[in-house]
């Protein structure tokens, strides 16, 4: 059974985030091991297995490049470890300009102006190439949408640094 | 994790970090890669005599300890080598001189397509 399985759901990158969390305190509350306090130690167990399982299923469905890369393993498409590297130049100069934007705030007059720029600049770009992979996947074109997902994965990783570089700079 | 000394040394004290001012120049070699695992960017650039030998090279690598660092020992390594011998340097040899534990091998094979794209780069400048 695969995670959208679990859920009673078909795969899909479009997911009500808020749907998926009621089925999952629904199925959480029927696994949860206080039910199976008086049961035999099987029971429990497999109850137990179920119910990391779930949280499993809803972590990785939860969050959209977590699904997304789960929809394409579900293709054949195994994007979770892998070591191959990208060569597309131009998305990597892309990428080396806004590392250098965020190695700058810190040198910048308005730091706080500069973060929310950046913090635009990526949530506009990363909302761009989620559009892409939704086409891309519900074409059935899994190869180009497993190449979007590699490009998501430099987002989320420049979205934490950001997030990092905010923390110091404002002294949380 | 800990680092070896090596990486540390590297990290520390990164070699030729730069890039060249004329990108465009023919005897010059630009290869750029990403690794999507960790998010690590690596620009390397080769400077190449007319005789085929690689006079210098220089890095910008925006990533891990163990990124920099293999990228900075890279540099080092294929310096006074011809593009040939530059071609053969394999990752295993990178990540054992620098003892990379198994999680970071993939900032050695970064570092080992850097090279190999900054050549393919100078061929097809030159070709």
């Amino acid at each position: 059974m695969n995670y959208f399985e679990l859920f009673s759901l078909t795969p899909s990158y479009q997911l009500d985030l808020s749907d998926l969390a009621g089925r999952y305190r629904t199925l959480q509350s029927q696994f949860h091991p206080d039910k199976f306090a008086g049961e035999s130690a099987q029971a429990q167990a497999i109850a137990m297995q179920r119910a990391a399982q779930i949280n499993d299923a809803y972590q990785t469905l939860k969050a959209p490049l977590n699904r997304a890369q789960y929809l394409l393993s579900l293709q054949g498409i195994e994007l979770a470890g892998e070591q191959q590297t990208v060569s597309d130049v131009e998305f990597l100069m892309l990428q080396m300009e806004l590392r250098e934007q965020l190695e700058g705030l810190q040198a910048a007059a308005d730091p706080e102006d500069a973060i929310d720029k950046l913090a635009a600049r990526l949530n506009k770009d990363r909302r761009s190439l989620s559009d892409d992979f939704e086409s891309a996947y519900n074409e059935g074109h899994y190869q180009q949408a497993g190449d979007i997902v590699r490009k998501l994965k430099f987002y989320a990783r420049l979205e934490q640094q950001l997030q990092q570089a905010e923390e110091q700079l404002l002294d949380f | 994790m800990a680092y070896s000394d090596k990486v540390i040394d590297h990290y520390e004290n990164p070699r030729n970090v730069g890039s060249f001012e004329d990108k465009d120049d023919a005897h010059i070699g630009t290869g750029m890669v990403g690794a999507p695992a960790c998010g690590d960017v690596m620009k390397l650039q080769l400077k190449v005599g007319d005789d085929g030998v690689i006079e210098d090279a220089k890095f910008k690598t925006y990533g891990c300890g163990s990124a920099i660092a293999s990228s900075s020992l890279v540099t080092e390594w294929v310096k006074g080598k011809t593009l040939d011998q530059a071609s053969e340097l394999k990752n295993t040899e990178i990540a054992e001189e620098l003892a990379l534990p198994p999680v970071k091998i993939h900032c050695s094979i970064l570092a080992e397509d850097a090279i190999k794209a900054a050549i393919a780069d100078y061929k097809k400048k030159n070709a």
